[in-house]
Formats: C-alpha cells, structure tokens, sequence
C-alpha cells in the first residue's frame, strides 16, 4: 500500500460525526467558567488557594468552595497564546537564572505585572498547597509566601523508594506513610477552616470523593478508548484539554460530566473507525511533556508522519493519578482519602522515576510502536533520567525510543530543523523495523 | 624521631583523601575489614549513625572537579542536569569508586529523585535507595514518620551488612558522631572568630575529610588540626568579613574558595552543610536512639534551599547567620543547573538589599577551571566595600 501524499490526506471525507466538537466546545465553555470564578473571586477580595496538578487537594479545598488557581496551567495558557517569553523575560529581568523552570518564571512574570494573563486576572493566592512531588512546586510555593506573606502548606507525600521498592498495603512502610499523610489531611483542613473562616463539612468531602472515584473511572475508560486502532483521540493536543478540565473540576460534578462528553464523543469515533490522526501509521507514546510555546509545529511534527500519541505519561502523572484508580472509601473518608493518595501517587511519581515497567505495559495495551522522551529544560522532574530509560528499554525490551530536548513554555530552546531531523530519522527507522518485522 | 603535626601538613592529609576520587581511605579501611561493607550517600544529609552502627563505612559523595573525567554519565541523564549528578555517576559507571554495596539519596531534588533510578536501572548490584526525608517539616506527624522511615533504611543496611543493630551499638555511634560535629563546630568558631588562623580553604578541606574516610580517624585528625592551631600565629588583615552560601549541595571548586579568600574572610558558609546539619548533641541516653537522630534532624538543624520548614524561615536564617558572624557582605551563589539553589538567590538578594547587606550573586561549576572573571568581580565587590566601611 502506498503512503497517501499530505494532500491527499486533507482531501479525505469524513463520514459525518454527531457529536464531533461536543468535548471542544464543553472545555471552553468550562475553562472560561473557571477565569470567571478566579476573576470573581479576586474582585471581592474572596480566599484562592494555589496548588497543582500533581496532588491539588482540591477534595479538600472544594469542600469549602474556595476556588482553586492552576498555576502550571495558566504557565500553559501563556504558552499556547505565545505570550510566554514576555512573562518569562520580566521575571528574568527581576532576577530569576535563564536556568530555571520557565513554569514558574511565566507565573512570577505576570505576578509581577500586576496580575493581567492574556486570560484573566491571576488573584492572589491566600493558601497554597504544594505537595512535594515536584520539588519545584516548593520552591515556587515560596516565592508566592514571600510576595503575598500567605501561608503555605507543604504535603508531603513519600514516594517511590528505589531498589525492589513496591508500595505494599499492610506494610509497616505503608502504614508509616498513611499515618503521616492522614495526619496531613487533618492539619490541612485545619488551616483551610482558618483561611476560610468556614467549619469542615464531611459530607461535603464525602460528595467530592465520589465524584473523584467517578472521575477516576471515566478518565480510564476515556483512556482505554485509545486502545482503538485508529485512535479516536492524540493524547499530544486533545489530551490536554481533558487534563486541564479532570484538574481544575476535579471533585465536581462538571468535572464528571465532561468526562462523559468526551467519552461519548471519542466512542463514536472509535466506533466509526474515525482517527485522531487521518491515516493513522505511527502509535507513539510521549514520556515527558509537549512543547507549548510551539505547540502547533510540534504536534506537526509528529503528525505529518500520521503518526498519533495514544498514551503519554503526562496523562498519568500530571492527572493526579486518576489513571491509576482512584477508590475513595466514603466510609472513612479522611483515612481513605490518605491511603488514596499514598496508593496512586507512590504508583504514578514511581511511574516517572523508574517508568519502564509500566512504560512496557502501555506500550504492548496501546499497541505502541516507539517511545518518545521529550526532555524538557523547564522540568527536571520530568526529563532528568529520560535518556537512561531510553536506553534501557531499547537493550532490554527491544521497545525503540527517540530521545528529544526542548522546552515547555520557553520559545528560544525551540529548535525547529534539528528536531524535525531526529524527528524524521526516527519514524525512518520505525519504517525500517516494520519493513524488517514484514519479512521476517 | 616524632613528626610535628603543622596545620599545613595536616591540612594536605585532608587535600588528598578530599581530592581523590578513588576514595583511599575508604579502600584502606577495606583492607582491613575485609568483609566491610560501604555505603555512600548523595548530599545534603544523612544520618551515617544508622551505617555506621552496622559496621558500614559511611562515604558522603559530594561531586568531583576535573580530577574526574565525565565519559558515560553524560549518555544516561539530559543536558541541563546540574554537574553533581553526573559526577557522582560518572565515579561508579567509570570504575573509579567500585566499592560501594548501598547509595542513599535524600529526595532534595527532582535530579536526585531520579538519579536514583538511574542507579537502580544500572547498578544492579548495588542498594539505591531515596531515604524520604520529610518536606512538611514542622508537622508534629514528621518525628514519627521519619523514625518510621530510619527504621525502613536501617532495615536495608542490616540487609546489606548482614547484621543486626542494637540500641546500644547505635548510642556508641551517635556518640561518635556527636564529637565529630563538636570537633567541626570548634573549627568553624576559630575560622569565625580569627580567620586569620584558618583559611577558608584550610577550614574546607578539613571539614569535608569527614565524608572520605572513617570518622573515628577524622575525629583524630581535627584533634591534631585543633591543637596545631593553638599554636599558629597569624594577624588579622585588612579583608571584609562575608558569609559565603548556595555550597549546599554541589561543591565550589576549591580554586574558587581560593579567588574569595584571596579577597575577603570566609568567617561562615554552607560548605557539606549536612555534617553540620545537626546543630548540637544528639541526646540518646535512656530515649530510643533513631527516634532521637529523627527528632534532631528536624528539630536542632540548620537551614538549606531544599528544606522547607516554616520555623526557619531561609532568609532570617541568612541574615541571623551573617549577624552571629559579624559578616560584613554575603556571596550568594549557586550551582548552574541548581533549580533550587538559584530560586533561592532571588529571596536571599531581596532580603539582603532590605537589610541593606550588599551581596555579590554569582553561579559556579564544580568543574569550572579558569576564574579570572570571579576574582575580577570579587576583588571589585570587596574594595568597593573597604571603601564604603573606610
Ligand atoms: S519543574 Fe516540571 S513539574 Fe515542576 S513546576 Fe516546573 S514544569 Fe511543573
Ligand atoms: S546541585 Fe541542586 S539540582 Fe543538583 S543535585 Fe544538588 S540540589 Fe539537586
């Protein structure tokens, strides 16, 4: 079979789709919802909380309807609205090394503005939760405490532990960790009912974890559509709108109905054999993160070798482990909420560091056909031992992977003709395996 | 006939277990206990106590300069990871340090998190371990949760030694430990008060000897440096006195201490901070000997970029350890590549310039050789600040 020419590929019709643009159109009617609720809050002067993707409590947080700023998000939103460099430029003017998380550097950017993101207005924050699975969110956490004197509160949360290390229900470590995280849930809330000036309402909590555990099972049921060949969505582009939606509702009912839409909407295409990429060839897994500042051209990249992402690790990790299962006992709402959070997030931060298992496990359930490692300067979290996995999986598991540098948000580390080379050479050699497996 | 112990000569004792990356003293300790076993450990801290009572050598690796060639290590991890890291893999993938049986990584960093992953995937026959040090440090559930976490790594390092560990074999080490840090407490108070005494350099060098061989032989050689220093005569020159931060973790080159103290006195710094991170004695006599080391790593230490703990707020440390020096000026540095560190600089400058403490901000790589640049700038920051106290 010949390979269809760009031109022909664009000239394909689609059979028609009745719920095509429905999860589209729900992220931007949702997103803007949430600028409005941040813009609202900060005119009447209402408590925010700043957290992250990575363990935003936002169970906790939501309980007393505070609204909740995704600062990496809205790092992201500067980013794809090319905007970024102006922020991170004012934040390099005030002093912060060209060497540092350019998330961050976008974020102190407009802070330092005054506030005004091409979106919105950014508040200021009056509680920000960082949890330590990025150490990086500390220190930003920092910077925040010492603009806006606002407490901070540091959850903890251990990790994955090194050699043969596996999180083990029952063992005196795990208990260890729950005891500590449970501890932390409860000072957590202690300090919000101080912030807020409201008392904690567990039945209100109760509501929000359910909604987390029905988050939970729709965001892999999304995920195992992807399973489909063609894949109905490219967890590059589209992926990031749900990220965006599972984490800022995350624990509300919005968040759940989403997921819905867009489930309903990737089935049909499944269903009707409609691709995310047209033409389908390449099934690729991306370990790391996209590239904003460029985001167009570098999901191009990809795709103009009709090559398709149907997983990536960022869909885990930056998830807050929903993929991993989340199962709130609503029985025993704050212990499960600690064990929950000790189980899914040993499993997806361990899933970062010493990824090659479950980086093997998706490549055979997604049908993958190579890996790529986009390390990124922003995010050592994300891209210090990448090119160590690579290396790894391809000695040890036959799994070829490409290795690749740029950055997140940061438009002067886009180097478009040396990417599209490795780029270019990896799908070749993917061609090559393909052509060698044919005859074999 | 007795040699006569010099400050000098003692000092070159350090400089070469220091400048070593094969590690002799650790190999000569091996020669005599044939069975031993090593565990080296990355910065910042690590309780060597839990090692030691084991009967494990402690190794603390703290980086290397050009001593060091990076051939393999430059393969497994991306480009703009700071030097440490890859000098630190670089000594077990080149051969160089090949007797380690156990490596601990404290979580202070996402490099470091991952470095131990590294290891793990291609040191199959060495124990890489992340030792989860709490971050919420002032959580009352931390003390618990740490002596919960002691006990974790403490079972690993029986594992390895094939041992078990008594309470009592503990306090013999902590108590061992405790003169160590009595002993470096003593020199940096001479290097403070008269650092017309003891160089930066000096002062360095005898201090990170700790990490390199066995402490009960370090606490000899600090007993022989302290008492040569009772004896040296020295006067006091016309330098400014300035606090030196941001050596945390990766280590300055030495030439580089040597281009600061050529300009100013270093009378106080974060050098190897962590065989200081206990600032006085580990009481463990009728208490349970791991929860005390938990409890005094969290509650008497000191202060660094990658521990947050609202009770220390890092720039009242700063400027409580520029008074209690009588420091005139600080450097902030940090290490390229240093996501923590260089966040730092930036509350550091700001609280600095609001106490109106004039400050130099630089950045440095262990591996960095040529520092015409870096005297320049000191030379200048130092008599501008002559000048103004003139
Ligand atoms: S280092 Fe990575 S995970 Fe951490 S804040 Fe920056 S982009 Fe996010
Ligand atoms: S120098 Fe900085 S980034 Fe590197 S390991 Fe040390 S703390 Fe981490």
């Amino acid at each position: 079979m010949t390979t269809p020419t760009k031109h022909e590929r664009r000239i394909v019709i689609r059979p028609p789709l009745s719920l095509a643009g429905t999860t589209r159109d729900e992220n931007r009617k949702l997103i803007r919802e949430w600028w409005a609720e941040l813009d609202a809050a900060g005119e009447e002067g209402r408590p925010v909380a700043n957290v992250f993707v990575m363990g935003s409590m936002a169970e906790i947080l939501r309980t007393f309807d505070m609204p909740i700023a995704f600062p990496e998000m809205t790092s992201l939103q500067t980013a794809v609205r090319g905007r970024s460099l102006e922020f991170i430029t004012t934040a390099e003017d005030a002093g912060y090394s060209p060497d540092i998380c350019g998330y961050v550097k976008a974020d102190i950017g407009v802070h330092l503005q005054g506030g005004d993101h091409p979106m919105g207005h950014l508040p200021e924050p009056s509680l920000v939760v960082a949890t330590n699975l990025c150490n990086t969110y500390i220190k930003w956490a920092e910077i925040w405490e010492r603009m806006y004197d606002c407490p901070v509160f540091v959850f903890d949360i251990p990790g994955w532990r090194g050699s043969g290390f596996e999180t083990k229900r029952g063992s005196g470590t795990f208990r260890d960790d729950v005891r500590y995280v449970e501890a932390q849930v409860r000072e957590l809330i202690a300090l919000t009912e101080e912030v807020t000036g409201k008392k904690f309402d567990i039945d209100r909590f109760r509501e929000n974890l359910a909604q987390v555990n029905e988050l939970s099972r729709l965001f892999r049921e999304v995920l195992e559509l992807n399973q489909h060949r063609p894949a109905p969505f490219n967890a590059l582009t589209e992926g990031i709108n749900l990220m965006g939606i599972v984490n800022a509702y995350r624990g509300s009912p919005k968040g759940t109905r989403f997921l819905e839409i867009a489930k309903a909407e990737f089935a049909e295409r499944a269903a009707r054999g409609v691709g995310a990429v047209p033409d389908e060839r390449f099934r690729l897994l991306l370990v790391g993160t996209a590239c904003y500042s460029n985001f167009r051209d570098f999901a191009g990249l990809f795709e103009d070798w009709q090559g398709v992402f149907p997983h990536s690790d960022y869909m885990s990790f930056a998830g807050g482990a929903l993929d991993r299962g989340v199962h709130y006992d609503l029985d025993r709402p704050i212990e499960s909420m600690a064990e929950q959070m000790v189980l899914t997030t040993q499993e997806a931060m361990g899933g970062m560091f010493w990824g090659q298992d479950w980086l093997t496990e998706v490549v055979r359930e997604w049908s993958i056909d190579g890996i790529v490692f986009h390390g990124v300067k922003s995010c050592r979290t994300v891209s210090t031992g990448l090119p160590d996995e690579r290396e790894w999986l391809l000695r040890r598991r036959d799994i070829p992977g490409l290795f690749i540098q740029s950055d997140l948000v940061d438009p002067r580390l886009w180097s478009a003709a040396q990417l599209k080379n490795r780029i270019d050479a990896f799908f070749e050699s993917l061609e090559s395996r393909r052509a060698a497996g044919a005859r074999r | 006939m007795i040699s006569v112990d010099t400050v000098e000569s003692i000092v070159e004792e350090a400089r070469t277990l220091v400048e070593d990356p094969s590690y002799p003293a650790a190999r000569r300790w091996l020669e005599d206990h044939p069975e031993g076993k090593v565990l080296g450990h990355f910065q910042v801290y690590f309780p060597e106590e839990l090692a030691h009572a084991a009967g494990m050598l402690p190794l603390k690796i703290a980086g290397f300069d050009t001593t060091l060639q990076i051939r393999k290590a430059d393969a497994h991890l991306a480009a703009f990871v700071c030097s440490i890291a890859r000098s630190a893999l670089e000594l077990v993938m080149s051969g160089t340090l090949d007797i380690l049986d156990m490596f601990v990584f404290p979580p202070i960093c996402d490099v470091a998190r991952h470095s131990c992953a590294v290891w793990a995937r291609n040191f199959e026959d060495i124990d890489s371990q992340i030792l989860y040090l709490p971050h919420n440090a002032a959580s009352p559930a931390a003390v618990p949760y740490l002596t919960g976490e002691y006990r974790r790594i403490l079972r690993e390092i029986e594992e390895v030694a094939s041992t078990r560990v008594t309470d009592g074999a503990l306090r013999a080490s902590i108590e061992l430990f405790n003169e160590n840090r009595r002993l470096i407490r003593e020199l940096y108070r001479i290097k403070r008060e008269t650092p017309w005494l003891l160089s930066a350099v000096e002062a360095y060098l005898l201090t990170r000897a700790a990490g390199a061989m066995p402490r009960e032989e370090h606490n000899l050689l600090l007993q022989r440096a302290l008492a040569a220093l009772e004896t040296r005569d020295g006067k006091p020159q016309d330098k400014i006195r300035v606090v030196f931060s941001g050596g945390f973790c990766e280590q300055p080159p030495l030439d580089l201490i040597s281009v600061i103290q050529d300009a100013c006195y270093i009378v106080d710094d974060d050098f190897m901070v962590g065989l200081r991170w206990i600032v006085s004695d580990v009481t463990a006599d009728g208490t349970d000997p791991i929860e005390a080391l938990a409890d005094a790593y969290l509650n008497r230490s000191d202060y660094s970029p990658v521990q947050h703990d609202p009770r220390k707020p890092k720039e009242e440390m700063l400027l409580r350890k520029v008074r209690e020096a009588g420091a005139e000026a600080v450097i902030i540095a940090a290490a390229k590549m240093c996501e923590p560190g260089l966040e730092e600089q930036v509350g550091y400058g700001q609280a600095l310039y609001e106490a109106g403490i004039p400050h130099l901000v630089m950045e440095f790589e262990e591996k960095t050789t040529t520092f015409e640049q870096t005297r320049m700038e000191v030379e200048t920051f130092a008599e501008s600040l002559l000048f103004e106290f003139a």
